[in-house]
């Protein structure tokens, strides 16, 4: 049994009142790529503490098995030492120290207390190679991008000699072409004898690189696929995922699009600390009623700031351009304003800028639409329990009253309640960044429902996604943008992958270029 | 799917909740109110009934409320997760310039009243400006406050106590309600008045159940209901008794009462509490949903500079002398209130009912162990050790919760 690297045997694990793990059962092959699919609180993340000794021996029943030896993790120092390192969704850096310093970090280079900084650097530099990150180890981490952040993560993970990574989500806050990095980098780590084990939800990356699947359904293992067999394909892991046949990933769209709804002219944005570069330039745009558009982009291609731009200029210095609603001029001078002209703006992080997570579902809900629910300036608050009760209905919220703090809620359920919030404030034009981010399957189903309905209401929707599939199956038109502009503008027809991943790379300088070239090719 | 079984049931029949809900929902209020009565009934018996008698309920109201009243203002702040370090060098200052102007330059003692806080409202503007516009950490722009004010309040009284007020000024914090009804040694007045608060509570109760059962919510019980208000029906009553049995209602309890219920309105019942705590659970998000978080956050200092103005006064028009050293250490009593009542040192939570329970908890365990001969050295350290416990309690009821 030496190919076997990790065996993971029938590990159950409760926490009061809730079995998270229920015999679940994991064998990871030495020198393979092993994907853990399965949806939100299906006992991936739960599953990998256990293996880290996040949750010590004991604290669980079961069997861990690394090499053949049993093992008892009492800390995650414990499972370091012999080789296994996890990287966390959220990444664990001190954006105030170097990447030398971060890399080292609790691993310090040192002599009895006193670091030695020469081989810090020397070790750092190596390790920065390794991953093919150019940078100076002296940086701030603070000042990379995410992207970057990442593959300080995956240095600081190779100090400590790994043997067997996990990586919990590595590409969900990355953009398309970090991501493909990131993805090459397992490769190579997979060639120099290093097994992996990732977590994603994000099935495309996990076909591209994975070597065998297991799937967690409710605290359960169902079933280890390999990637090899030719009948494995997203549809397949899905349907493991869920537990039954998921035939549409995409609500069917019969869009009845009527007259324009919102429109942008010569729309400017500053960067509201460096007021000298712009952040939008000459953005022009329109939305229709009934008509869903995306705005694709890559990671800080400015679609958020254009988004927050437009919704009361929340973001952003020096605006300039003017917006219509139905044709009439309006100036959007601050979210009041916005949403009194009717204007609702889903944030790209729920739980940093969407929802107040300690107050309960109904607070939530009523707060973006307080004068509904008033006399005067007086909350009435039965009526805003009924309301969030019909929204509790209405959207499939899952939960057992409106009186739930909002912070106790799925990532999909959470989502809910932004979207209740912002349908109640009864806009004309929905801006949603990001809605279905960190949200599983099923429950991206149902959001997707929803956009579409709100769209057969007539509303406007303008929708930012990172997840190209997603553009593609709801939008009716599509805007590209790189570097503050619109670089392209597809309809739903002409929209494929390539076709936006070309625009979202095209850069003004060879504004010619790039149009002709992409005439040919879309030609062929 | 799944989810469809779970669809609310038709609520063809009035749900009550049972008594268990009703409890866990409320868990944090009923704790509160369960600690100040053991305390209470502790030292009730330590000091053999002492605490309770008539002089010393209304002593501990006298000597407490200039403290109650600042908590209600840090409580404000507390919720849109700021702190005011200067409350008591503000109080000390407002005293000194009332005392200036009533006693120095003989200026009307219901002027003076309304400048001091005026000039309240204005240093609550000057830090709320800082805070809320420049963005400076309210510790920062109110420990500056501190010195400043605490500097002026010994530039303005050249480091020498004035005195006295006259009568009108002082009767704010000493003078009682006159008795209209007449009557030998029971306060009739005072009677009358607890016996009809205490009926307008029950009837607003009343009616506030039966909206809810217009509107087809799930009840509360509808025994422990009438146990509720059963109980706060005769401790009103009982209350109004005792006060009757000595002097009556005082000034200041009628002062204190006013601002208990109004700040209790405005921060469950209107927009404006709304957009308070909103502030203070995540401020972002309460800037995209169309809250003006400057204008609030300012508007919550001002508001903390009238209460410290008008805390000031209390404390001068009590002590009949505005002095250097008024408002020694009166922050930290208010901040300790609020949070010994619930509130989060991380915004977004916590209450003006909790805040005076907390001041209340205070004010009896300074009052109890005075009345016991503990010495001001031992009660400091006693109060810094329930403070400790009542927020450790808090945050371990929390993370059980979780």
């Amino acid at each position: 049994m030496s190919d076997i690297l990790l065996e993971m045997k029938n590990i159950i694990k409760e926490f009061p009142g809730v079995k998270a793990l229920d015999g679940v059962s994991l064998k990871v092959k030495e020198g393979e790529i092993h994907a853990l699919c399965g949806e939100n609180g299906a006992g991936k993340s739960t599953l990998m503490k256990v293996l880290s000794g996040v949750y010590p021996h004991g604290t669980y029943s079961g069997e861990i098995l690394f090499n053949g030896d049993a093992c008892a993790f009492k800390t995650i120092k414990d499972s370091e030492q012999l080789g296994i390192v996890i990287i966390h969704q959220e990444l664990a850096l001190v954006p105030y120290l170097s990447i030398a310093e971060n890399i080292f970090l609790g691993n310090e280079q040192s002599r009895r207390g006193i670091i030695n900084w020469h081989q810090t650097t020397i070790k750092t530099k190596e390790l920065l190679k390794k991953v093919g990150l150019k940078e100076n180890p002296d940086t701030k981490v603070g000042d990379i991008g995410v992207g970057k952040q990442q593959l300080v993560e995956i240095a600081k993970a190779l100090s400590k000699n790994a043997k067997l990574l996990i990586l919990d989500e590595p590409t969900a806050s990355l953009n398309e072409k970090d991501s493909e990095n990131l993805l090459q980098l397992m490769l190579e780590f997979k060639k120099q004898g290093i097994s992996s084990i990732i977590i994603s939800h994000k099935l495309n990356e996990i076909e591209k690189v994975a070597d065998s699947i297991t799937i967690l359904r409710d605290g359960q293992s169902v079933e280890t696929l390999s990637m090899k067999d030719s009948e494995v394909n997203e549809d397949r892991i899905i349907k493991g995922m869920v537990g039954r046949d998921l035939t549409h990933r995409y609500p069917d769209r019969r869009p009845n699009i009527r007259q324009t709804i919102f429109e942008v002219k010569k729309w400017n944005v500053h960067h509201p600390l460096h007021a000298h570069r712009k952040v939008i330039d000459e953005v022009d745009l329109h939305v229709r009623s009934g008509e869903i558009v995306g705005i694709a982009g890559l990671m800080g291609a400015g679609r958020t700031e254009l988004a927050m731009s437009l919704f009361g200029k929340s973001y952003g210095k020096k605006i300039s351009g003017q917006t219509f609603l139905r044709g009439e001029e309006v100036v959007l001078d601050g979210v009041d304003k916005a949403i009194g002209h009717g204007l609702a703006y889903v944030s790209e992080d729920r739980k940093d800028s969407g929802l107040i997570l300690m107050e309960d579902i109904k607070t939530n809900i009523s707060l973006a639409s307080l004068k509904q629910i008033c006399s005067r300036f007086v909350v009435n608050k039965n009526k805003e329990v009924q309301v969030a009760e019909e929204y509790r209905r209405k959207l499939n919220i899952k939960t057992p009253s409106v009186y739930q703090k909002a912070g106790l809620l799925s990532g999909g359920n959470q989502q809910k309640i932004v979207l209740s919030k912002w349908i109640l404030s009864n806009p004309e034009l929905l801006i949603l960044d990001e809605p279905t981010r960190g949200i599983d399957v099923g429950a991206k189903y149902e959001i997707y429902t929803i956009i579409d309905e709100l769209a057969q209401q007539g509303k406007g929707i303008l929708m930012i996604s990172s997840e190209l599939p997603e553009l593609l199956g709801m939008c009716d038109r599509i805007y590209v943008m790189n570097e503050g502009r619109i670089t392209g503008e597809v309809t739903r027809e002409e929209a494929s992958q390539e076709v936006l991943m070309r625009y979202m790379t095209k850069r003004k300088e060879s504004d010619h270029h790039a149009k002709s070239a992409g005439i040919t090719e879309k030609a062929r | 799917m799944q989810s469809q079984l779970e669809l609310p049931k038709k609520q063809d029949k009035q749900q009550e909740l049972s008594v268990g809900q009703v409890i866990r929902n409320n868990m944090r209020q009923y704790t509160m109110i369960v600690t100040l009565t053991v305390i209470m009934l502790l030292f009730q018996l330590l000091t053999d009934g002492l605490l309770l008698k008539p002089l010393n309920i209304t002593n501990l109201i006298l000597q407490n409320a200039h403290i109650l009243v600042l908590a209600i203002g840090m409580v404000l702040v507390i919720i849109t997760g700021h702190i005011d370090l200067s409350v008591g060098s503000v109080a000390a200052f407002v005293g000194a310039v009332s005392g200036i102007m009533i006693i120095n330059h003989n200026v009307p003692t219901f002027l003076a009243i309304i400048i001091s806080l005026l000039l309240g409202a204005v240093i609550g503007a000057w830090q709320g400006f800082w805070v809320a516009y420049v963005k400076i950490p309210a510790f920062i722009v109110t420990l500056a406050g501190m010195l400043i004010f605490r500097g002026l309040t010994m530039v303005a009284l050249e480091g020498k106590s004035i005195a006295p007020y006259p009568d009108a000024f002082q009767s704010m914090s000493a003078g009682f309600i006159p008795d209209w009804l007449g009557g030998g040694s029971l306060h009739v007045t005072t009677m009358v008045i607890g016996f009809v608060l205490s009926l307008l509570y029950v009837f607003n109760e009343w009616k506030a159940r039966n909206n809810q059962l217009s509107y087809g919510f799930d009840l509360q019980p509808a025994g422990l209901f009438i146990a509720k208000l059963a109980v706060i029906f005769i401790v009103l009553n009982l209350f109004a008794y005792v006060l009757a049995t000595y002097e009556g209602i005082p000034n200041i309890l009628v002062i204190l009462g006013v601002l208990v219920l109004l700040y209790s309105f405005v921060t469950n019942q209107t927009t404006a509490g709304r957009h308070i705590y909103a502030i203070g659970g995540n401020e972002k998000a309460a800037q995209l949903s169309g809250i003006k978080t400057k204008k609030v956050t300012f508007w919550v200092f001002v508001n903390m500079g009238v209460l410290s103005a008008l805390s000031g006064l209390l404390f001068a028009a009590r002590l009949n002398a505005a002095t250097p050293k008024a408002g020694n250490l009166f922050e930290l009593d208010a901040i300790a209130a609020c949070f010994i009542g619930g509130a989060s040192a991380y915004g977004g939570i916590g209450t003006v009912a909790g805040a005076i329970i907390g001041g209340l908890v205070m004010g009896i365990m300074n009052n109890g162990m005075s009345l016991l001969g503990v010495g001001i050295d031992w009660q400091q350290g006693i109060k810094g050790f329930v403070l400790l416990a009542a927020v450790a309690l808090d945050i371990y009821n929390k993370n059980k919760a979780a």
